[in-house]
């Protein structure tokens, strides 16, 4: 905007305004009408919805699906959209952080001198735009299952743990066969082929990236930890016979597993931004 | 419109414009002419002779009393009276929208810290007590948590109309800034508040929330050990989220809408960008302003050319 445009528009405002009414009665009537509107609508959803409450935070059991307020779930959302591990770190900060950049600067790159926003295409269609992706991205979000149920057929002395991690919201971020979210975790229909037990307890001990970390269960309960541990590794993706003759070989030194996870850290340093 | 001028205190109403003994406040088409016997009487309302008369013949005028010793009543005339552009719709009503419903989150964010506890021990079972025993109690902390949803709500709304009406720019873009800070701090308080139930929902999204910072490059980690108060999530962790929620982001949330209303007020709104000013010739324009005083106000919505 140059500074001609800047004159012709304050004179145009100066116009405008002494065409107008004054603020009171005329606004202040809009507002306060609005405000009740407000007021109204609140109060409405307080009876209707209630503030109801979960069951008390307990570090130890992940049994609630971790899930932000629904007004986060874009942000979310984009961590299922953008799933290699190495890009994680750009859909939880480099998109939002670009977006806030380009919100914040916006007037100083946009300084076309129309305001009209139909005459001023690029923009409107940009405006539209992100306001599809944040409605679609909200969209998804919402209608993100939280399933309990992992239907990956095990080796019977593998049930419990598969309990466990139903229940401990694993199905959340990652796929266990045909079920759980494909994202923002990897999926562990095949973990145990690439990671080792030892490298399995130590993931799920640091909590690698996002992910919240188990070692309250682990100290408070090791054995359902070490069920749980049992079963990730007995899941290669092969046919149960091949992985139950070999998991019966395993199943014992893996018990001492999380002590020796300092053997094991190498490892794990590799694969810790994947799990 | 005249009559709604008594609404105000004395003080407050419009003052006469030079040569307009009736002043605004008289009917719109009295240029001055109308109101001839008003100084007859000395009870009339016209409120050129209470602005300079009035105030210290009654002592009972208190908001008189106040502005001979303040003097906000010229300040508070200039807001009321101040033009607001022609077209003016209900889209401009959005902005006020938003600062009510902070207004609610404020007074009834006050009414539940009376009875919260932030400590993990004790969080989960002030709530509880909250919501169960205390009179209204789930009420208050419905509206609070229902309009934290409709604050952002409005926000993004409000948002958007500025940027479709192109109200972000010249002379504005300073507003549009502060209103993006006041944007991502009104994000940055649902998350807070967000842990403060503490119940299995709150904690753990809050676990990850904080652990998606921590993947940030540089200022990451320190933004996740800040937010923890340590490196693991811990007993002061709640107090943390607690100060930040009622303290700090409301001070500069408050703060920052001082800012943003005070540039609202010197600068205007703006006026529909669909509409444009009549060029009218020379002699037309030097008309007295009160000529356009009849003006379509509310119908102005496209139809003004």
């Amino acid at each position: 905007m140059n500074s001609q445009e800047k004159e012709r528009y304050l004179r145009e405002y100066e116009v405008m305004k002494k065409k107008g009414k004054p603020f009171f009665p005329y606004a202040i009537l809009k507002d306060s009408t609005m405000a009740l509107i407000v007021v109204a609508v609140i109060v409405f959803m307080s009876l209707w919805l209630g503030a109801e409450q979960g069951p008390k935070a307990d570090p130890t059991t992940t049994t609630y699906v971790p899930r932000p307020e629904w007004y986060f779930f874009f942000l979310f959302e984009l961590l299922r959209v953008i799933k290699p591990p190495e890009l994680v770190p750009i859909a939880t900060i480099g998109i939002p952080t670009i977006a806030m950049v380009l919100l914040l600067l916006l007037p100083f790159y946009d300084r076309n001198a129309e305001r009209n926003p139909l005459r001023r295409p690029i923009a409107s269609i940009a405006g539209i735009m992100t306001i599809v992706a944040m409605a679609f991205l909200t969209f998804l979000g919402a209608n993100a299952g939280s399933p309990t149920d992992i239907e990956v057929e095990v080796a019977p002395q593998y049930e419990a743990g598969k309990l466990v991690a139903a229940q401990s919201g694993c199905l959340a971020c990652h796929q266990f066969g045909e079920n759980g979210n494909n994202g923002p975790g990897p999926k562990l229909t095949e973990i145990g082929a690439r990671l080792n037990p030892a490298a399995i307890a130590r993931s799920l001990e640091i909590g690698p990236g996002i992910m919240p970390s188990y070692a309250g269960l682990a100290e408070e309960q090791p054995e359902q930890f070490r069920d749980m541990v049992a079963f990730l590794a007995s899941l290669n993706g092969e046919e149960q016979e091949t992985s139950e003759t070999e998991e019966s070989a395993s199943g014992t030194p893996h018990s001492t597993g999380s002590e020796g996870a300092a053997g094991g850290a190498g490892e794990t340093s590799d694969s810790g931004s994947g799990s | 419109m005249p009559d709604l001028q008594k609404l105000l205190p004395p003080p407050m109403r419009r003052p006469p414009k030079p040569g307009h003994p009736g002043g605004n406040g008289a009917p719109p088409a009295g240029d001055g002419a109308v109101t001839d016997g008003a100084p007859a009487s000395p009870k009339t309302d016209d409120p050129g002779r209470r602005l300079t008369t009035g105030v210290k013949d009654s002592p009972a005028d208190l908001v008189g009393w106040v502005d001979e010793r303040m003097g906000g009543a010229s300040f508070l005339t200039a807001m009321l009276m101040r033009k607001v552009p022609k077209g003016t719709n209900w889209f401009y009503t959005l902005g006020s929208a938003t600062l009510f419903a902070f207004v609610v989150q404020a007074v009834t964010g006050v009414f539940l810290a009376m009875y919260y506890t932030p400590s993990p021990v004790e969080a989960y079972a002030s709530i509880t007590h909250l919501t169960n025993d205390v009179f209204l109690g789930e009420f208050v902390r419905g509206m609070h948590k229902w309009g934290a949803s409709v604050m952002v709500i409005l926000v993004f709304v409000h948002m958007a109309r500025t940027f479709f009406f192109g109200a972000y720019k010249y002379p504005r873009e300073l507003n549009w800034v502060i209103g993006v800070v006041l944007l991502i701090l009104t994000m940055v308080m649902g998350f807070t508040g967000y842990l403060l139930p503490f119940d299995q929902r709150s904690y753990w999204a809050t676990i990850v929330g904080v652990n998606i910072n921590g993947t940030g490059p540089i200022v990451g980690p320190y933004l996740s050990d800040f937010l923890r108060a340590g490196p693991e999530f811990g007993a002061t962790t709640l107090a943390r989220f607690y100060a930040i929620h009622m303290l700090l982001v409301p001070g500069a949330i408050i703060a920052l809408i001082g800012a943003h209303l005070y540039l609202v007020v010197k600068l205007g709104t703006t006026a529909p960008p669909w509409l444009r000013a009549d060029r009218k010739p020379k002699d037309a324009r030097s008309q007295p302003v009160d000529a356009f005083a009849g003006g379509s106000y509310g119908s102005g919505d496209g139809s003004a050319k």
